[in-house]
């Protein structure tokens, strides 16, 4: 009886080793829900060209990539933010090194419910709007209706970047927070429904999310500039004032399979998969 | 040879039973290893009562109040929905529907109990948000009513079984009595079965509660999560159980952040285990 357990908890044993060994023609990609499509497109075109090869791309937020990058469970963090000074630190102490590879570039589009007047914004106007200065769409010529905050939560690197560069206009003393009443939501999709179906709400994304049920405002940098819509023309050209760039971090730099993913990723090909995905190419 | 084997068998069985206390005290100190380190950067009283919560600012502020108070909120709104249904519901099973509805009614609430709490989000969100946002001509229906009608749903079952369990253990004797004195059957629920089975009742009520204070996935789907003072039933909240959900997986390990969120562990655990101790208390008390 006990002889029999024994042999089931060694079959065990071994059957999970042998799965362990087969990991070596796979790669993990994990990070940020902005690039999760654009990891999954490149991920299935890559895999169809190099039969035997797997790509898993898992979501969850650029932190939560760069900590999978960190303590070694994944090969490659997708993030839509620089890595924090931190991290890099708690990186070494594990021996990991981060290298950061720059893949597309990503326009911030701010939307509202096509039943809103409002189509333009400067970007101070965005900064008094968010951090609650400005409570009443009245006060920027809307309606008279309360104005409903749409955040992302703050494991989204999209929630960091839009803080850092609007709130904050890029200064690293400034202390302008979300006003606390901002609603945070767990993912851009979920904004992108509230806004659908919410006249009174405002929030931000990537440009790949708009559609027909929401309304990208158009942005100035200040009053004196032309408003710009959220076009990938504009992103390129540097018109558009809320645009980011997107990033591939590898420990080191790349080498065999993750090596030839990278290159992938950044070959025509790839970049190609990038403007379908609605972001915008680095190599042209 | 047999004894050898009655032995081990024992021996085993106590390993299985002390292994669930011991379990519950490794994550306790976990909890607490990880969570104390946090009140080397901030006094135990800011943490407690700070009113703003901006974790991922240089330097953090770390102030839980406002999401103290949303669990809160969100609970006794849930309590005040959840206890009269559910008691009323454990009162009509235990006393007066025939055996045929009894049956089909407990089958309903084991059903309702199983029922996975993404899903009662899910469906939330997309019937009882925009419902709440219509009646009440609120700018967003993400409030804390909606969380707490959907977190009632939830607490419901272990109420209605529990306390229906507490009016069943009722001695049927004091049924008889009341009925032979001429009492009619409401005023025999009234007067007897219920104080005869109200520290049952009262369990049953405090269980509830404490799966409602440690429900997250609907929470999150529908309060808003926004970390301001509620100022009421009517505003969106943020709770303690979704902080950690949403949270966890950025917080850079070994930052104030994150020992902070383990911090919100121990306050939660702190609350469900002090309504856990009541609701023993109040079962013994009945035995």
């Amino acid at each position: 009886m006990f002889n029999k357990l024994l042999l089931v908890l060694l079959a065990v044993m071994f059957s999970t080793s042998a799965f362990a060994a087969k990991d070596n023609n796979s790669i993990q990609v994990k990070g940020s829900d902005t690039m999760v499509n654009l990891g999954q497109a490149w991920a299935e075109k890559y895999m169809e060209e190099n039969k035997g090869n797997f790509v898993a791309v898992t979501g969850g937020g650029s932190g939560t990539g760069l900590s999978s990058l960190i303590s070694g469970t994944c090969d490659i963090a997708m993030s839509s933010r620089n890595i924090k000074e931190k991290e890099i630190g708690l990186a070494k102490q594990k021996g990991i090194n981060p290298n950061e590879i720059k893949v597309a570039l990503d326009g911030l589009a701010v939307v509202v419910n096509p039943g809103n007047p409002i189509s333009k914004l400067t970007l101070a106007q965005l900064a008094d709007i968010f951090t609650g200065r400005v409570t009443n769409w009245k006060e920027i010529g809307g309606k008279d209706e309360k104005i409903v905050i749409l955040s992302r939560e703050v494991n989204s690197g999209t929630h960091v970047y839009f803080k850092e560069h609007v709130l904050r206009k890029n200064d690293p003393n400034s202390k302008e927070e979300f006003a606390p009443r901002a609603l945070m939501l767990s993912s851009s999709q979920a904004i992108a429904d509230e806004v659908a179906g919410n006249p009174s709400a405002i929030g931000y994304y990537g440009m790949g999310y708009i559609s027909k049920k929401q309304k990208p405002v158009f942005i100035a940098r200040d009053e004196k500039s032309e408003y710009e819509a959220p076009s990938i023309e504009n992103v390129i050209n540097g018109k558009y004032p809320i645009s980011r760039p997107l990033f591939l971090y590898t420990n080191g730099v790349p080498v065999g399979l993750v090596k030839k993913f990278v290159d992938f990723t950044l070959s025509k090909e790839g970049q190609d998969i990038v403007l379908v995905t609605d972001f915008v190419p680095v190599n042209k | 040879m047999r004894k050898f084997k009655e032995f081990i068998i024992e021996k085993l069985i106590l390993i299985c039973g002390l292994a669930s206390i011991f379990f519950v005290v490794l994550i306790f100190l976990f909890l607490l290893k990880e969570g104390l380190e946090v009140f080397k950067g901030i006094t135990p009283f800011k943490f407690l009562f700070g009113k703003s919560w901006y974790p991922i600012s240089e330097p953090p502020q770390l102030g839980i109040l406002p999401l103290i108070l949303g669990s809160l909120l969100v609970t006794v709104g849930a309590a005040i929905i959840s206890i009269p249904i559910g008691v009323g519901c454990a009162i009509y099973i235990a006393e007066i529907a025939p055996l045929k509805i009894k049956e089909t009614l407990k089958a309903g609430i084991e059903l309702l109990a199983a029922i996975p709490s993404v899903v009662l989000g899910f469906i939330g969100m997309v019937t009882l948000v925009p419902l709440v946002k219509n009646v009440f001509h609120l700018p967003t229906g993400l409030t804390a009513l909606s969380g707490s009608i959907m977190l009632a749903f939830m607490a419901m079952p272990t109420i209605v079984s529990i306390a229906e369990d507490a009016l069943y253990s009722v001695p049927k004797t004091y049924k008889e009595g009341a009925l032979a004195l001429g009492a009619t059957q409401w005023q025999t629920i009234w007067r007897v079965m219920l104080p005869a089975a109200s520290s049952g009742i009262l369990a049953a009520v405090m269980l509830g509660i404490g799966r409602v204070i440690g429900e997250t996935m609907a929470v999150m789907m529908i309060t808003g999560n926004a970390a301001v003072i509620p100022n009421s039933i009517l505003a969106p909240v943020r709770t303690l159980t979704a902080t950690i959900a949403a949270e966890m997986g950025e917080a850079v390990v070994g930052a104030e952040h994150y020992f902070a969120l383990f911090a919100i562990g121990i306050v939660l655990f702190v609350i469900s285990f002090a309504i856990n101790v009541t609701a023993d208390l109040f079962l013994h008390k009945r035995q």
